[in-house]
């Protein structure tokens, strides 16, 4: 009970403190708003739904596969009067990027915090096992090269496809070893980035793009993207949280967890598959942004322990509120700046400074 | 150690009952093998009367081999255990005894052969269910993060743990018993990091116990503790034996522990079993040899009449070095005795009364001694026998013994040898009860010979028999570490 209520309690802390970071930075930007006018805006926007019906007309579009959808008819819970074009500022402009950040800081912490435990290493993170490389050279490859894919789609593909290659390499005889499985992830990063140096070295008049994307970045953002990562992310991490509590057994060792009834090499599996989706879904959208996934955890772990039924959902909330106010810096400065720059140049010196502190030694 | 004995006592009345009511079912007990057994090995006694029961073994390895890598870890290996038996499995390092209990525990998947665990084929089942009949306890675990105590203790719960219930309800009295078991409830709310080494064995020990299995694999229970841990985590282990019913399985490099506390011993040597059954049919001197190619010495020990196995220095046995004739007494000599013969010289003594402290130690080492009845002064024939040892002997010591009316005569004996090593860690005067005929002798024992101390005697003796080469320089190291 204890470990429910601490979990929940610290879940909405954080949700709170996500909501007014939100609020904040939606009103940052080239014309200000006060807090309180992008409260209204956001609170108007808040909407249940009032009734249901299926249409086979109205197709949406998943990484290039159009499904039917169900369409929903929303009724408004608040009608504060604001003015149209701080509406539209804050709904139309601000608001896409700032959910996208969000999303996207949700699931690269999600998924970082459990690549620690899993790999027990403090230096694991999403990217561990070549996803982002695997998703960059599937981005770059879009943006140079004249292939029949969407960028977000090569991006998906691209992470998932390397992830699952570096998973085949470490596997013998149906055991994966989790150094190997580290060594192999480490290995194919470094070739894949020469595949990707090639390509940027033939890629001419797009190098500028393809710089950008690899860089992380959250910039033309639109509700369609945000659209792509609320899909993927809630199924995702609700998946992962599922498995907490094995997770919390598996940092006994894989020996003491198969001996305490865990099927440790299916679990490894799973964890794997649904860290890997979830990173590869904010990678295929947002680019390469480091750091949010090694960091998040680590700062986490040290404020709630190493339970990962309180750690997953803090860190991921957290991971969320973090992004969502470097993007605010990335945004705001002189020139605007990919966030994953921001995200690098904040977190490196921080995670320094846990090192000295000797607060990041072991998981 | 009295309320020990006591519940060891009722334990094995309580299996006599047993044992009548099967008898008095006609059932067909063979009961030669409880008539055999020694009446002090109680857990002995408990383990063949719950044989006699002839119920399936909790834990059947049948004919279980296993190749790790390139090498055999285990081969054709086959032993049983029975409910509320403890078995303690020795052998060398290398022998595949962790193998084994790999192998129960579903962890390592044998290439022929099966385990059974409660009647039933753990190849066949799922981690989990093979995890609600075998708890191990590791002898290491990767602990180095701030879990807690109890929260350890509860992840022994995971076999039993229905995915959707998500908080920890349920389980909290077989924690809360498995912390009570052993004796770590102050402990529940620290991190597992501050606890000590000893500490933390007893947490992954309630681990285990809330996983609540019929079978309990410990991995080198003993290993890394002092030796005070070492016995009560052998005594908490023997009570869930007794009194808990769990079948116990468990890697002891102690040979004497293992022998104390284990129902019976499995002997692994190169992977294969070398021996299985009660202590003192395992623990001989030609299975230790064979099994880990060492000298040792097996008798019983003096006080808790166990089995007591002393290992003695490589090649101590094979003796290379001129005989030695040691004068003692009344404990005077052991240790002179131990390591003289430890240092590989031949050695005789005596002459010692029966029962004298210096005669058992010399028939611990198989040292020829001369003896003669208890009390008895040293009689003309003795004096004789005396004599022709210390003639026969390159050198004779003479420990730090006190001299009386009765043994003087060895004092005489002494003044015929060659070479005369006088052990003088005290004063002559004051052990010498002979007044002025000892003294005389002693004098000129002391003028003739050698004075050394004990401590010194080996690095003495080396210099008069001239044995300065490098390689007995070095064996005396040893020995002189295990003298100490």
């Amino acid at each position: 009970m204890a470990v429910r209520l601490r979990s929940v309690s610290w879940s909405a802390a954080l949700a709170v403190l996500l909501f007014a970071t939100v609020t904040v930075s939606a009103g940052i930007g080239p014309v200000s708003i006060p807090p309180s006018e992008t409260l209204k805006v956001l609170l108007n926007a808040l909407a249940v739904p009032t009734s249901i019906s299926v249409a086979s007309t109205s197709l949406v579009t998943l990484g290039g596969i159009s499904i039917p959808a169900p369409l929903l008819g929303y009724s408004s819970l608040f009608h504060f009067g604001v003015p149209e074009t701080h509406t539209i500022i804050v709904w139309n402009i601000r608001m896409p990027r700032i959910a996208l950040g969000a999303l996207v800081g949700f699931a690269l912490a999600a998924a970082g915090a459990v690549m620690q435990g899993f790999f027990r290493n403090p230096m694991a993170d999403p990217s561990i096992i070549g996803v982002s490389s695997g998703a960059a050279v599937g981005a770059v490859a879009a943006i140079t090269l004249p292939i029949p894919f969407g960028l977000h789609s090569a991006a998906f593909l691209g992470g998932l496809l390397t992830a699952f290659g570096v998973y085949v390499i470490a596997t013998e005889n149906g055991r994966t070893p989790v150094a190997t499985l580290l060594l192999a992830g480490i290995a194919v990063q470094t070739f894949l980035g020469a595949v990707i140096s090639y390509m940027l070295v033939l890629s001419g008049q797009s190098l500028q793009e393809a710089v950008f994307w690899l860089m992380g970045h959250l910039h033309n953002a639109s509700w369609s993207e945000v659209g792509f990562a609320l899909f993927f992310v809630p199924i995702f991490f609700v998946i992962l949280a599922w498995y907490s509590r094995d997770l919390n057994v598996l940092l006994l060792g894989e020996e003491d967890a198969a001996t305490l009834g865990i099927e440790v090499e299916r679990t490894k599996r799973i964890l794997l598959g649904v860290s890997s989706l979830i990173t590869a879904a904010a990678v295929a959208v947002s680019g390469v942004i480091g750091f949010v996934g090694l960091i998040v955890p680590h700062m986490m772990r040290l404020l709630v322990g190493p339970d990962h039924r309180i750690l997953l959902p803090t860190s991921a909330i957290a991971g969320a509120t973090f992004l969502v106010a470097t993007d605010t810096i990335a945004r705001t400065g002189a020139a605007e700046i990919p966030v994953g720059i921001v995200t690098a140049a904040l977190g490196a010196p921080f995670f320094l400074f846990l090192l000295r502190r000797r607060e990041v030694h072991a998981l | 150690m009295i309320d020990d004995l006591r519940a060891r006592l009722e334990s094995i009345a309580g299996n006599g009952d047993r044992l009548e009511s099967l008898v008095g079912d006609g059932a067909a007990v063979d009961t030669s093998s409880v008539a055999g057994d020694s009446l002090e090995s109680d857990g002995q006694l408990m383990s063949e009367g719950s044989r006699a029961t002839g119920t399936d073994p909790v834990v059947d390895v049948a004919d279980v081999s296993i190749t790790l890598g390139e090498v055999a870890a285990l081969e054709n290996v086959s032993v049983e255990a029975e409910s509320g038996e403890f078995l303690g499995i020795i052998g060398p390092n290398g022998a595949g005894k962790t193998t084994l209990l790999r192998t129960i525990s579903g962890v390592l998947k044998p290439d022929s052969g099966f385990i059974r665990v409660d009647g039933q084929d753990i190849g066949g089942l799922s981690s989990r269910a093979v995890s609600r009949l075998v708890a191990v306890v590791p002898q290491e675990t990767n602990l180095a993060f701030d879990f807690d105590v109890r929260e350890i203790v509860s992840m022994g719960r995971t076999p039993y743990r229905k995915r959707l219930s998500w908080g920890d309800r349920p389980d909290e009295a077989v924690v809360d018993r498995a912390l009570a078991e052993t004796r770590i409830e102050d402990l529940a709310d620290r991190a597992i990091s501050e606890v000590s080494g000893g500490e933390r064995q007893r947490v992954l020990l309630a681990r285990a116990l809330a996983q609540d299995t019929p079978v309990l694999l410990l991995d080198e229970p003993t290993a890394s503790l002092d030796i005070n841990h070492q016995v009560r985590t052998l005594e908490m282990v023997r009570s869930l034996v007794d009194e808990g019913g769990k079948t116990v399985m468990a890697p002891i490099h102690d040979l004497n522990l293992a022998a104390h506390y284990c129902d019976r011993l499995l002997l692994l040597a190169d992977g294969r079993r070398t021996a299985l059954g009660p202590p003192e049919s395992v623990l001989t001197e030609s299975n230790l040899e064979s099994a880990f190619g060492t000298e040792a010495i097996v008798t019983n020990h003096p006080v808790t009449g166990s089995v007591y196995v002393m290992a003695l220095p490589a090649g101590a046995i094979e003796t290379t070095k001129p005989p030695v004739h040691v004068i003692g007494g009344g404990g005077t000599a052991a240790r002179l005795l131990y390591l003289l013969s430890a240092a590989g010289y031949e050695v005789t003594t005596g002459a010692l009364n029966e029962g004298d402290a210096d005669l058992e130690t010399a028939r611990l080492l198989g040292i020829d001694a001369v003896t003669l009845e208890p009390y008895s002064p040293i009689d003309d024939a003795t004096y004789e026998r005396v004599l022709e040892r210390v003639r026969e002997a390159a050198v004779t010591v003479v420990a730090d013994v006190e001299i009386g009316e009765g043994n003087l005569p060895n004092l005489r004996a002494a003044c015929e040898a060659e070479e005369v090593v006088v052990v003088a860690d005290r004063p002559f005067d004051e052990r010498n009860y002979t007044g002025v005929r000892g003294a005389d002798l002693y004098e000129s024992l002391v003028e003739a010979g050698t004075e050394t101390q004990s401590a010194e005697l080996l690095r003495t003796l080396d210099v008069i028999v001239g044995a300065g080469d490098s390689e007995g320089a070095r064996s005396d190291d040893a020995v002189e570490e295990y003298g100490s």
